[in-house]
């Protein structure tokens, strides 16, 4: 760490910048996701990015990699003004990104990965497979990888996956190197290569840009740090002068009671307990022996990074994924096998996190996805009521004041806020006793999220016991009457909500033990 | 529910007032329907101006009763396509159906002991409507119980059915099917060969099936369960919908559907063959497109399918009437399913751009 251009560790915010991204809007139909941000890299240093989820950090990174254009706004490289249409345009003149979710493809092996879409070629015009092993070996063991590269990558564990993702962008000439959540799925000595890689990749003055969560990580290891929030740069600032309140204070900005102050709710009976709770994975369970309970009238947040195992909790709760050992009981009667209708029947309902994937049927209307729930029992004789279907479906829509032009609109009309709202009203046509919310804010705007809190909190005040996913503190700091925090598919804190302190928050959800912390 | 307390929403939605702007929408998807409609009278005007015979009445009775095998077919085929499956085996299914219905007109059901069992007209029918049925519920436990690829699992029971149709008669024909008053097996031919007020049955038996199918996708709780499985089958699951059962009963549909057809099919040729409406799933499953249905799922309408099958039976038909030669027959009709699915596309992305 003596020699090099990079080694001083001098860095101040006038150092000069490889890499602007100058004045940045990116707009998808109406939502904002950036709203002119100039974010700079600075040259041979490790630029942090951090933010809460939908802050706008990745859709930054990939218009920087030339995966999205901006809405407006100009990329400056070196002082020239550059345009990247695509991804290889951005590749060709050095930039090179490790996604965040794995790119890679498992039905091939390793070299092949590594050289997909730019196959080196021999003499007669075919792919020149030695070269691709012989370079593909040399690129792993920068890695301290002993994998051959001719295994399949599929059969690789996930944390040697995502080493050969970024094995594949460091065999290619990058000098500007993105690294979306690179750790997210890497254990703590892959971590250490990794950063051992990243400090060689310093002194040969390579500029990276660094996203993370894992606040005692990126304190390691970088030198700059950038704050967007809401697609906003709130601050940026060398590593040295800041401190993690500081940081996590930039993150969450807006004090808790602007975005919503909960006032707790009487509580009731434990209506949902689950204890033992445990769903196989490969290589550690996707839950892993988890016990807690929800009351009525309360609202229990679940915080934790990507991958914790919340998706897959809430999942196996509603009974889309099987268990393998441990109990699920409502209101005292065990949930049986793992068929949703029966869930439902039993007073469960999910909102998916995924609205698209899991939550609408994109081809029908508002009515048809309200109703979906429940149209079994909206007939007259044999037949649809019409009279009746409109008239439960429009009173949904007026109780949770969803936005449509009527309510035969196609469902993709809609706003994310206001589709949220539509699988909302699904769920709680079920009339159900416990509700569980799989991030019911991701990808609306501020105002939605402050309507879905109200509706929430309306629900534990009418006795529904309410489960909430979040990866946002100030969410789950605002709303929560007890939090539970997940990592690595287990829980490693269960805080009432006059116990919670981002603090508290941030270092459970990177600990895989349970911490011990008073109640 | 009292999910919204305080406050009143600030604009309250009057959404009779707001339906107004969505006139153009509506129009832009009648004719986004009627596509395959204006494509219909495009060529009935083309052929009615090369051959005088060919909008005569005789005529377009002779062609709507071909048409009539087809569109019963697909309409099965439709309410599987709608979930995003796909039947290839209605055509075996057709021709294991008329077997069997023919075979016991023919020579009766044969026990072991050596008695002749004999049933009625209207059992016959039955029991070839419920063989249908049955070979569709093998269809739909094969891939919603052993989770085999539908493509696959009615492409095997295209060729089962098919076998099980010539072991009946050991491919053989079944060549009387008149029956004899005393056994009460007479009248088969009402489905294939007889009309009612001058229109033959099996034109009123697509009606009625078209009619039932409208009902079934459009006003009942299983018909929107349909489409929800097929546009988002995660979803359906999530709102407590038993896709499997949706997935089975289709197929089952679908069964049932084709051995009507077979039927048909076998009453007017006044004989049960074995290799009856060979290739038959592969008219259906256009009919289906033509009319509109997503192979994707989730979009499609019984009346776009219907519609679909009237441009293929009077598309065939014309050429034929006009005396283009089989050869070129086939081109036509497959460059005409070809451009209608082309004309979709682009009418898709139209709308998109529009609503963008």
């Amino acid at each position: 760490m003596s020699a090099g251009p990079a080694a001083t560790r001098d860095w101040d915010l006038d150092a000069p910048a490889l890499l602007v991204a100058e004045d940045f809007v990116k707009s998808y139909g109406g939502v904002h996701a950036l709203r002119g941000v100039t974010f700079k890299a600075r040259t041979g240093a490790v630029n942090v990015l951090v933010g809460e989820n939908g802050a706008g950090k990745s859709t930054l990174m990939k218009i920087l990699s030339g995966a999205e254009q901006a809405t407006s706004g100009r990329i400056v490289l070196d002082g020239d003004v550059v345009e990247f249409r695509s991804p290889r345009e951005a590749m060709a003149r050095g930039i090179g990104i490790i996604h965040q979710e794995l790119s890679l493809f498992p039905n091939l092996s390793v070299a092949d990965n590594i050289f997909a879409g730019r196959e080196l070629h021999n003499r007669g015009h075919l792919t020149d497979v030695r070269e691709h092993r012989k370079q593909a070996s040399a690129a792993l063991s920068r890695l301290r990888q002993e994998i051959s590269p001719d295994t399949m990558v599929g059969d690789l564990p996930i944390g040697t996956q995502q080493l050969v993702e970024i094995a594949r962008v460091l065999s290619q000439d990058v000098r500007i190197l993105i690294m979306d959540e690179p750790t997210s799925a890497l254990s703590g000595t892959e971590v250490d290569v990794l950063f051992e890689v990243m400090e060689d990749l310093r002194k040969e003055n390579v500029t990276i840009i660094y996203i993370s969560h894992k606040l005692e990580e990126f304190r390691r290891i970088g030198d700059y740090v950038t704050v967007l929030r809401d697609g906003a740069l709130v601050a940026e600032a060398p590593m040295s002068e800041t401190d993690t309140a500081w940081i996590v204070q930039q993150m969450v900005g807006r004090s808790q009671s602007s975005l919503f102050t909960r006032t707790a709710s009487t509580v009731g009976d434990v209506i949902l307990q689950v204890e033992g709770l445990t769903v196989p994975g490969k290589p550690t369970a996707l839950v892993d022996n988890v016990s807690f309970n929800v009351k009525a009238g309360e609202i229990v947040g679940i915080y934790g990074l990507m991958g914790a195992g919340r998706t897959e909790l809430m999942e196996t709760l509603i009974g889309t994924r099987i268990r393998s050992a441990g109990s699920i009981r409502i209101e005292g009667k065990e949930a049986g096998d793992s068929r949703v209708a029966r869930r439902l029947a039993m007073g469960l309902a999910l909102v998916p996190e995924d609205r698209q994937r899991d939550g609408l049927v994109q081809a029908l209307s508002v009515r048809a996805n309200v109703l979906l729930a429940i149209v079994g029992n909206l007939t007259k004789g044999l037949l649809l009521s019409n009279g009746r279907e409109r008239d439960v479906a429009n009173g949904q829509v007026q109780d949770l004041r969803i936005k449509v032009p009527s309510v035969d609109a196609q469902v993709t009309e809609l706003s994310g806020g206001n589709q949220q709202k539509v699988v909302l009203a699904r769920a709680l046509l079920t009339k159900p006793k416990i509700l569980l919310l799989d991030e019911p804010t991701r990808g609306i705007d501020v105002g939605a999220k402050t309507e879905i809190f109200r509706i929430m909190s309306g629900l534990a005040d009418a006795g529904l016991g309410v489960l909430f996913v979040s990866s946002e503190l100030a969410e789950v700091m605002g709303m929560a009457d007890r939090v539970l925090v997940m990592a690595r598919g287990r829980i490693t804190a269960d805080l009432p909500r006059d116990e919670v302190t981002q603090g508290l928050l941030v270092s459970a959800s990177a600990s895989s033990q349970a911490m011990k912390v008073s109640q | 529910m009292n999910a919204s307390p305080e406050t009143e929403a600030k604009t309250p939605l009057p959404v009779e007032e707001r339906r107004q702007p969505n006139t153009g929408a509506r129009v832009a998807m009648l004719l986004l329907q009627g596509r395959t409609l204006i494509v219909l009278v495009v060529l009935i005007a083309v052929f009615s101006l090369i051959s005088v015979d060919y909008l005569t009445q005789s005529n377009l009775l002779l062609m709507t009763k071909h048409v009539s095998i087809t569109a019963i077919m697909a309409i099965g085929g439709t309410f599987v396509i709608l979930t995003a499956g796909i039947d290839l085996s209605v055509g075996s299914i057709a021709g294991l159906s008329g077997m069997i219905s023919g075979g016991l007109l023919y020579e009766g059901l044969k026990l072991p002991g050596g008695h002749t069992v004999w049933f009625s007209t209207v059992m016959v029918m039955a029991i070839g409507i419920l063989v249908g049925a049955a070979v569709g519920a093998i269809n739909g436990l094969l891939i919603t119980k052993l989770n085999v690829a539908p493509f696959i699992a009615t492409l095997g029971v295209l060729y089962v059915a098919r076998g099980f149709a010539d072991l009946r008669s050991g491919g053989g024909t079944f060549p009387n099917l008149a029956g004899t008053p005393a056994r009460h097996n007479t009248g088969f031919d009402v489905l294939g060969v007889q009309s009612w007020f001058g229109v033959p049955v099996s034109i009123w038996a697509m009606v009625a099936v078209a009619a039932l199918a409208i009902v079934v996708t459009t006003r009942t709780p299983f018909g929107r369960r349909v489409y929800a499985v097929g546009g988002n089958e995660r979803a359906a699951e999530l709102s407590g919908i038993r896709t499997a059962r949706i997935k089975i009963a289709v197929y089952i549909i679908s069964g049932a559907c084709a051995a009507l057809a077979g039927l048909i099919l076998t009453s007017e040729l006044g004989a049960a063959y074995p290799d009856t409406a060979t290739t038959y799933e592969l008219n259906a499953i256009a009919a289906a497109v033509l009319g509109g249905t997503s192979l994707f799922g989730g979009k499609g309408t019984i009346i776009g399918t219907v519609v679909g099958a009237f441009v293929i039976g009077y598309l065939s038909d014309g050429l034929v009437l006009v005396g283009v030669s089989p050869f070129w027959q086939l081109v036509v009709k497959g460059t005409v399913i070809i451009l209608a699915v082309v004309l979709e596309q682009t009418q898709e992305r139209v709308k998109a751009r529009m609503a963008t």
